[in-house]
């Protein structure tokens, strides 16, 4: 049976009403195609127009998104954007717009600090290289962190609706999987092996070949300390695992929707496709697609198209024709005549890109039951006036 | 570190391509690796993130970490660590009998999650093996996007800092001299005219000169629109578009001119907000690091098609 019917079917009342009856929306979809951008806009629309308190929680923002929100020092902590902004916008908010940037390396100390059964071990961890190499510079904490950070939040009440900008990984998925992942391993026998040597210097016959390798490859000091490392992570076990499954459980729960974020270039749609499989395989909510930087639909008018291949071929002729009894001071025959081909030729050239958008588009659809598009700006967003306005085209 | 004077950008032997995520990592390192595959070089294209974007650049059947044949004297293969490991097993280690190491390839997930860099350098380490023993005249890597690379470029030197002795420790040794030697290794950050992907490009580029050991070589800025009317012109056609003249080459043309001329316009204004971006870029890069230009491309698709149009565009911006 298909599953998409009930569990997946998409807020009936666009945008508007899946933000009224949500408490945390998130944002994903390829890099480049707007999704913070359009995270702070439904944020900034959700407190504007529905009011309550509001919390964009974003990864990476722009500076210039930092200073759109009247954020200077976008960090941490969750910091309220000022009204003034609002009244500047000509708009008087209903609610309250907070917004928070996730810095990983904080998050995961905060996380310790949580977790660690006593002062010691808390500040042995925090010391331990091998941690600090995990937290700052490998990947896959980021993924875990962003959702652990969004569950704390949800459960602390504060808001009443949290809009997430997801963290850009590897592949899209990622980030749904790392509770479990991050639960998987903390259970696993691997886990139990490496901490083995440690606890005793008893290796039993299943972990022995596994030793044997791993000493000629990493060297029996790595080995150590990689394991007085975990003995370490392993005293907040019973913590982490409980938190990582409810997570998942936060992030399946009705209260949940996600928002699928995609351009119409081939890259970003194809890595939306796959987004959406994902989400209703796992039974999770997905509310809205929203395609962004959409170029207007009238550039794929057949007889504007008609006109402009004539203008090609015949630039000389009209420009003479447009020049001879010139009443209106056209100017040099030569120059109009440049202007009339380039003028056709690059309507001709969009019209190729806007009508493989509008299939695109129609291939989209075909997945997503509701969907909204944002047009191509030639600007780009520089304060919540901006944001605003972006947020009242796809509301 | 000193950039080599005028070092061909494909007389390198290694090149990671990198840069925010949507602007066309992807088919510049595939066109850097045609083009140079065209001029007669033994070429390797590796793309890390197995998301199947280069076989559709290639329109090539799926790839694998064996690499493959795409065009002659070019080659594709997909990274894959957990067959990284097991050749690193084989071929340095000497350890055929996989069946007996069950429990460490299965695993390999687990400590990749946990232990840092284990991935990354099983990635790095595959790649700088293919350049050391010498069986490609030059290696394009499709690296990893703006986040993730640093990590993976950085990892021979985390690992080094963390492992004091053991194989692993020798083996980064020979590592970080190729990856940090301007003569074999360069790094080419793909952007595009708009505000987010400079910014971020920026930002690479400061954070590669300071985290890692390898050399920028170039960076790349994709989709540049054409400028579309010279001296002069722009008068004419914003002429053009007041009521009493639109109505005369409505006349003319006897059609619809409205679109047209509002298209036009949107291509001016575009054209003019990404050059704005270009200018920022150009202005805040280091000054000998060189820049390439791509058109952008109004086709259909993307496929072979557009990646030897890609490729032409590099060749000439490197003066082939």
């Amino acid at each position: 049976m298909p599953r998409s019917a009930t569990s997946s079917a998409p807020a009936s009342g666009g945008l508007q009403s899946l933000l009224a009856s949500r408490e945390i929306v998130i944002t994903c979809g390829s890099g480049g195609v707007g999704k913070t951008t359009v995270a702070a806009s439904i944020a900034a629309m959700a407190a504007a127009q529905l009011g309550g308190k509001v919390l964009v929680l974003t990864v990476d923002p722009a500076r210039r998104l930092a200073t759109a929100l009247g954020l200077e020092q976008f960090g941490n902590v969750e910091t309220r954007v000022p009204d003034e902004l609002f009244a500047d916008a000509g708009v008087s908010p209903r609610g309250e717009l907070w917004a928070a940037m996730l810095d990983t390396k904080e998050s995961w100390d905060e996380l310790v600090r949580a977790h660690a059964p006593d002062a010691t071990t808390r500040d042995t961890i925090l010391a331990n290289p091998l941690y600090r190499n995990i937290t700052g510079k490998f990947v896959q904490s980021h993924d875990y962190i962003a959702m652990e950070r969004l569950y704390e939040i949800h459960r602390s009440g504060r808001y009443d609706l949290i809009v997430v900008d997801t963290p850009p990984t590897r592949n899209a998925i990622d980030f749904l999987e790392a509770p479990e992942r991050m639960a998987d391993f903390f259970s696993s026998r691997l886990l139990r092996w490496l901490i083995t040597p440690a606890r005793s210097r008893l290796v039993n016959v299943a972990s022995k070949p596994f030793y044997t390798i791993a000493d000629r490859i990493l060297g029996s000091q790595f080995l150590t300390d990689i394991a007085e490392f975990f003995v370490l992570f392993q005293s907040m076990y019973d913590g982490f695992v409980e938190r990582a499954e409810a997570v998942t459980r936060t992030l399946s729960d009705r209260r949940t929707s996600f928002v699928v974020v995609s351009t119409l270039e081939d890259g970003p749609v194809r890595e939306a496709e796959f987004f959406i499989t994902e989400l209703l395989r796992r039974d999770l909510n997905l509310g809205a697609v929203v395609l962004n930087k959409v170029l207007p639909e009238w550039l794929t008018d057949e007889a504007a198209g008609e006109v402009a291949a004539h203008l090609v071929r015949d630039h000389d002729a009209l420009a003479q024709t447009l020049t001879t009894d010139d009443a209106d001071g056209m100017g040099d025959p030569a120059q109009v005549s440049r202007v009339l081909r380039e003028v056709g030729q690059s309507y001709l050239d969009y019209r190729v890109v806007a009508t493989r958008e509008r299939e695109q588009a129609v291939e989209l659809a075909s997945h997503a039951g509701f969907m909204v598009a944002a047009p191509y700006l030639d600007h780009d967003i520089a304060d919540l006036t901006g944001l605003l306005a972006l947020g009242q085209r796809i509301w | 570190m000193a950039r080599p004077a005028r070092l061909e950008l494909l007389e390198r032997r290694l090149l990671f391509v990198t840069g925010k995520g949507g602007v066309g990592k992807t088919s510049i390192a595939a066109a850097l690796g045609l083009l140079a595959a065209q001029r007669g070089q033994q070429t390797l294209i590796v793309e890390i993130d197995a998301k199947g974007s280069l076989r559709d650049v290639f329109e090539s059947a799926a790839l694998s970490f064996t690499p493959a044949p795409l065009a002659p004297n070019l080659f594709g293969m997909v990274m894959n660590t957990e067959e990284s490991l097991k050749e690193y097993l084989r071929l340095q280690m000497h350890i055929p009998f996989l069946g007996r190491i069950g429990p460490l390839a299965k695993s390999l997930d687990f400590v990749a999650t946990a232990a840092p860099g284990v991935r990354e350098i099983l990635t790095v380490g595959k790649i700088a093996w293919e350049v050391r023993e010498r069986h490609y005249d030059l290696v394009v890597v499709d690296a990893s996007a703006t986040g993730h690379v640093i990590g993976q470029l950085a990892a021979p030197e985390a690992i080094n800092d963390l492992v004091k002795v053991g194989r692993v420790r020798d083996q980064t040794r020979w590592m970080l001299d190729l990856l940090s030697d301007p003569l074999i290794t360069g790094a080419v950050v793909v952007a595009t005219p708009e505000e987010m992907p400079v910014t971020e490009t920026l930002e690479l580029v400061d954070r590669l000169e300071a985290e890692t050991q390898v050399p920028l070589a170039s960076v790349v800025v994709n989709k540049v629109l054409p400028e579309l009317f010279g001296r002069g012109e722009q008068e004419v056609f914003d002429h053009l578009r007041t009521p009493a003249p639109a109505a005369r080459l409505a006349a003319a043309v006897d059609g619809p001119v409205e679109p047209l001329l509002d298209g036009a316009q949107l291509a001016v204004t575009l054209r003019r907000t990404r050059a704005e971006h270009i200018t920022r870029l150009r202005n805040e890069l280091p000054e000998d690091l060189p820049l390439l230009y791509v058109p952008y491309l109004f086709t259909r698709t993307h496929g072979l098609r557009a990646t030897h149009t890609i490729a032409e565009a590099l060749g000439a911006e490197l003066g082939f």
